[in-house]
């Protein structure tokens, strides 16, 4: 089903909160209009370059800049000598936090230019300034580096392994945390119990985000005022003006970080990298203006990629299909240092998701962080989720295998009840709620299941290998509140904040401290606003992403935004109607206790001629000649939204693909999604969403993956290596929708931003395995390129006794 | 670095400018023109959030050197219409939702009036090979394609006239793609 677009000025104020009206942003951005950070010229601006390192490891014996430094048009050259210096300005740590911290975290050391040692190809060596991009890329090459090569590590695996490389002195073994959740003696109970088991061994490959617009910051220090203004490329001014405040030691109430327009992060542009912090120091050591842009070479260098978990896991289950135990143990990729939020992605992102949607009474999970030579990872689009729902509905599909039930009736059977919420899992959350098959029965009947099997069983006699895979993912976003947060190792809280302004004139400022990069918040916020408040939707201005305007805030990421960021505002602007509910009364001679609000009017109860609008409202509380005694004039208000708890989005996903076992293609014939997202503000926006979600999801199943040499050398580092999704990759999505509220949150939303990404691989790795069902191919990694297909094919059709392909012994079963 | 003189013409208006060599068209644009519509993504011809229209073909404004562009018309998304006058292609990725962040869209868009002027009714796979040029991140194409086919309807002449209706000799291909010159 397609969401048609609506104009707002068709739609009724009263609906205006649900309508799937056309994005208030595109104007700017469909004319030229947009301001992205490289758009930003100012006089006398310098550009910075950053010498990155040639090895993924190596000890640096020297680095000389006097080449570069006699250049034309180089203003300077540093390294990190130059930053540390009591001649430079800033006292910080010149060294990135992290800003999640585990019981075992090795927490080492990360500076934004490495010193004695490279280790990862992203490290910067030294910056140069200069007047333009080329001359200081050009001095960036004449930067002369010696080094002295040491042996790298890209997998956990052999990062652990005892003849590995030690890349930090103070993490013994590489190893970066051990963390656990669940119990492990239960669920070893449960496994010697089970009549049934089934098990998976699995890569979880390293992504990276590929936002369209590569990072950037321009910095801009004023002497005379000791303001540091940084527009960056930031999913999150407010951390990063916290963390950077740090970084530089540049206080915080001196430091302006904005976000202008940002062209995608997908997590990519949360983390506090060192090339931001890089130009913010140079600004001030120029005492002017100086703007960094990431070639897409360096985005991939340095982009924190995302996943990268080896991963053994076992389902358990009783006779009649019920499953009794959960257990796992993942190695996971850290990187080369720990970036801003990477402690959390593995563990708590990770194993608190592991009962997915299923009733499972015993679960445990084991995960050890790794350090290696690839860029430090971080969240990237489900962070942590996908890896869970991709193992979880992998390991129910080959549940249902072992116990010879159909996938969808083993799901169904072990489904967490509709009456069971909300549900406490063995893995330490509580689902908000749920009805987990009502979205799987819309995708069924969108399939048209029972006649697809036929057609399956009937393509199979013709020597044609169609499968059904389905992914019913559940993932947990608005992460809250926040002192549980800072119980599970958050240094930060995970509120919102908001400031809605009414203007004099009637017309309201609505300011919040997410920051949104392509979401559509300007118009889903004003539907908010407007809804709350009874003025026309064009009367709402809203304001993101620049710490000089919006009071605080934590930004945009986790599919937060509308959970908490939303909630906000409706607090905020609850807040305002009740401020001008009393002058309202005082106005029109009443009690305050019988005005009524509705549709932006006040009215005395029963008197309804009685009555003020909103606007009017405003007018009186900034004119301030008739307000109740004591009252402060003006009608604005702030909140801090702490959730009560996270959000839970759930839903069905289903793919149809066609293998053909003698060359290892895969076609996605069709592609259902059937997804909760609880109330939606915009369809429209919800759907487009779901939609780009999916790609991603599909980019991870079947094209993409950071693949690096022995070395940590990047083998997939421009977009002629790395495959991007394109127009002809993506499916046609068909797409429905089940509502069940969140009764967590005014708005009753759960999230919606990471939906797809985390539903869609598993839907069509299932699906694949199902298609190969008669060769004996249970698993395949990601991506599933032609090669790696046939190649499973072959060993299943040799090793294990499975069919050949197009011999007459491929043509028996399903996977019914 | 050898300077050359070279002469722009970038949406009908003359620019004479002096650039190096090596300077890249969308550089020479948005650097020293002002004209920052066109984004750059890649740098290597591969994401094609650069494409302009060079002598009205789509081209990729980061691996064309300004020098290549010398006497040339270049048309970049500023010579689209404006918020209150949108061009077809513009109406209908509003329209369809074809855009989130909004970073691809400009060179998505010069790319999608060169199918269409080559085929002003194309298919949704012919939409999809037409774009393959072009990467976008954040919608899933889905709804770029429904943008491109939005616009093809809008900028079919015979539908504007007669209401869908087409003469005896079907519809008129538009020469200039109904863009405003």
């Amino acid at each position: 089903m397609t969401v048609d677009s609506l104009d707002p000025d068709d739609v009724d104020a009263a609906d205006i909160l649900g309508s799937a009206i056309e994005r208030r942003e595109d104007p700017a951005l469909l004319t030229g209009n947009a301001e992205y950070t490289d758009d930003i010229q100012i006089d006398g601006m310098l550009h910075m370059a950053v010498v990155r390192s040639q090895y993924g490891h190596a000890k640096l014996e020297g680095v000389d800049t006097s080449e570069a430094e006699a250049m034309d048009g180089v203003h300077g050259v540093y390294t990190y000598e130059d930053l540390v210096s009591d001649e430079t300005p800033g006292g910080g740590s010149f060294a990135l936090p992290t800003a999640w911290l585990l019981d075992s975290l090795k927490q080492v050391e990360h500076p934004v230019l490495a010193s004695d040692k490279v280790r990862h190809q992203g490290d910067g060596i030294a910056v140069v300034v200069a007047e333009d991009r080329y001359t200081a890329r050009d001095a960036a090459g004449a930067v002369d580096v010696e080094y002295e090569r040491l042996d790298a590590v890209v997998h956990p695996s052999e990062a652990f392994s005892d003849d590995a490389e030690q890349l930090h002195d103070d993490a013994e073994d590489n190893v970066a945390f051990d963390w656990e959740i669940g119990d492990a003696e239960k669920t070893a109970d449960a496994f010697a119990d089970a009549s049934h088991t089934a098990s998976i061994d699995l890569d979880n490959q390293l992504l990276i985000a590929n936002a369209m617009e590569p990072r950037a910051a321009v910095a801009d220090y004023n002497p005379g005022t000791d303001e540091l203004d940084v527009a960056m490329t930031t999913q999150n001014p407010h951390v990063h003006r916290l963390l950077m405040a740090g970084v530089l030691g540049h206080p915080e109430h001196k430091l302006s970080v904005r976000a202008p327009d940002v062209g995608g992060g997908f997590g990519s542009k949360i983390h506090h990298y060192a090339d931001e912090a890089l130009v913010a120091w140079c600004s001030m050591m120029h005492e002017g203006p100086i703007k960094w842009t990431a070639t897409r070479s360096e985005t991939y260098l340095t982009d924190a990629p995302g996943r990268g978990h080896e991963t053994k896991a076992e389902i358990a289950m009783d006779d009649d299909g019920n499953i009794v135990g959960l257990r796992v143990d993942t190695m996971a990729n850290l990187g080369a240092y720990l970036s801003t939020f990477a402690p959390a992605v593995p563990t708590y992102l990770y194993g608190t998701l592991l009962s997915g949607q299923y009733d499972i009474p015993a679960i445990y999970g084991h995960v050890k962080g790794a350090f290696t030579n690839v860029p430090p990872v971080d969240a990237y689009r489900g962070a942590g989720r996908p890896e869970a729902s991709f193992l979880v509905e992998r390991l129910v599909h080959l549940g249902a295998k072992e116990m010879g039930m159909d996938p969808v009736e083993f799901r169904k059977q072990n489904f967490v009840p509709d009456d069971a919420f909300p549900y406490e899992t063995q893995v330490a959350v509580v689902y908000d709620s749920g009805e987990y098959t009502k979205p799987m029965d819309e995708a069924l009947e969108m399939l048209d299941y029972e006649n697809f099997r036929e057609e399956q069983e009937r393509a199979r006699d013709e020597g044609k290998y169609l499968g059904v895979g389905f992914s019913c993912y559940i993932e947990a976003c608005g992460l809250a509140p926040s002192e549980l947060a800072g119980q599970l190792g958050a240094q930060a809280g995970l509120w919102e904040s908001s400031l809605v302004r009414m203007h004099p004139s009637g017309t309201v400022t609505a300011y919040c401290g997410t920051s949104g990069h392509g979401q559509g918040h300007g118009t889903t916020y004003a539907q908010i606003v407007a809804n709350e408040l009874g003025v026309p939707y064009d009367s709402v201005e809203v304001v993101e992403g620049d710490t000089d305007e919006i009071p605080q805030g934590m930004g945009t990421y986790g599919s937060r935004s509308a959970a908490v960021g939303g909630s906000s505002l409706v607090k905020s602007a609850q807040k305002v109607v009740e401020k001008g509910k009393e002058i309202a009364a005082h106005q029109l001679e009443a009690d305050p206790e019988d005005i009524e609000f509705e549709n932006g009017e006040y009215s005395v109860a029963g008197a309804p001629d009685r009555s003020m609008s909103m606007a009017d409202v405003a007018g009186a509380a900034y004119l301030a000649h008739d307000i109740p005694d004591e009252m402060e004039p003006g009608l604005e208000a702030t909140s801090f939204y702490d959730p009560d708890n996270f959000v839970f989005p759930f839903g069905t996903h289903a793919a149809i693909v066609e293998v053909d076992p003698d060359s290892g293609e895969i076609e996605i014939e069709r592609y259902v999604a059937v997804d909760d997202v609880g109330n939606q503000i915009n369809p429209k926006i919800v759907e487009g969403q779901i939609h780009g979600g999916i790609a991603q999801g599909v980019g991870q199943a079947l094209y993409e993956g950071a693949e690096y040499d022995d070395n940590a050398t990047l083998m997939t580092g421009s977009m002629q290596d790395y495959a991007v999704p394109k127009a002809e990759h993506v499916p046609e999505m068909e797409t429905g929708a089940t509502v069940t509220p969140s009764p967590h949150n005014p708005l009753g939303v759960k999230g919606v931003g990471e939906a797809g990404t985390i539903a869609a691989p598993q839907a069509i790795v299932n699906a694949v395995a199902d298609a190969l069902e008669p060769f004996g191919v249970d698993h395949i990694d990601m991506p599933m390129d032609a090669e790696s297909v046939w190649s499973a094919v072959q060993a299943n059709a040799t090793a294990d006794g499975g069919a050949e392909p197009g011999s007459d012994d491929a043509d028996h079963g399903g996977e019914r | 670095m050898t300077e050359h003189d070279i002469t722009l013409t970038v949406n009908g208006a003359e620019h004479d400018l002096t650039v190096e060599a090596r300077t890249l068209l969308v550089h020479a644009l948005r650097d020293e023109l002002g004209y920052t519509g066109t984004n750059v993504g890649c740098e290597s011809s591969l994401c094609g959030a650069c494409t302009v229209r060079m002598d009205g073909e789509a081209v990729k404004s980061c691996t064309t050197l300004a020098v290549q562009a010398d006497g040339a018309e270049i048309r970049t998304v500023e010579d689209l219409g404006t918020r209150h006058d949108f061009h077809p292609i513009q109406e209908g990725f509003q329209e369809e939702h074809g855009l989130q962040c909004g970073y691809c869209t400009p060179g998505m868009m010069m790319t999608a009036l060169d199918i269409l002027e080559e085929n002003p009714d194309p298919t949704r796979e012919e939409i999809r090979e037409g774009l393959e040029g072009n990467l976008c991140r954040c919608t899933g194409y889905q709804n770029i394609v429904n943008a491109v086919q939005n616009a093809a309807e809008q900028m079919q002449p015979a539908a504007v006239a007669d209401g869908g209706e087409t003469d005896d000799d079907g519809p008129t291909p538009a020469t200039d793609g109904g863009e405003k010159q």
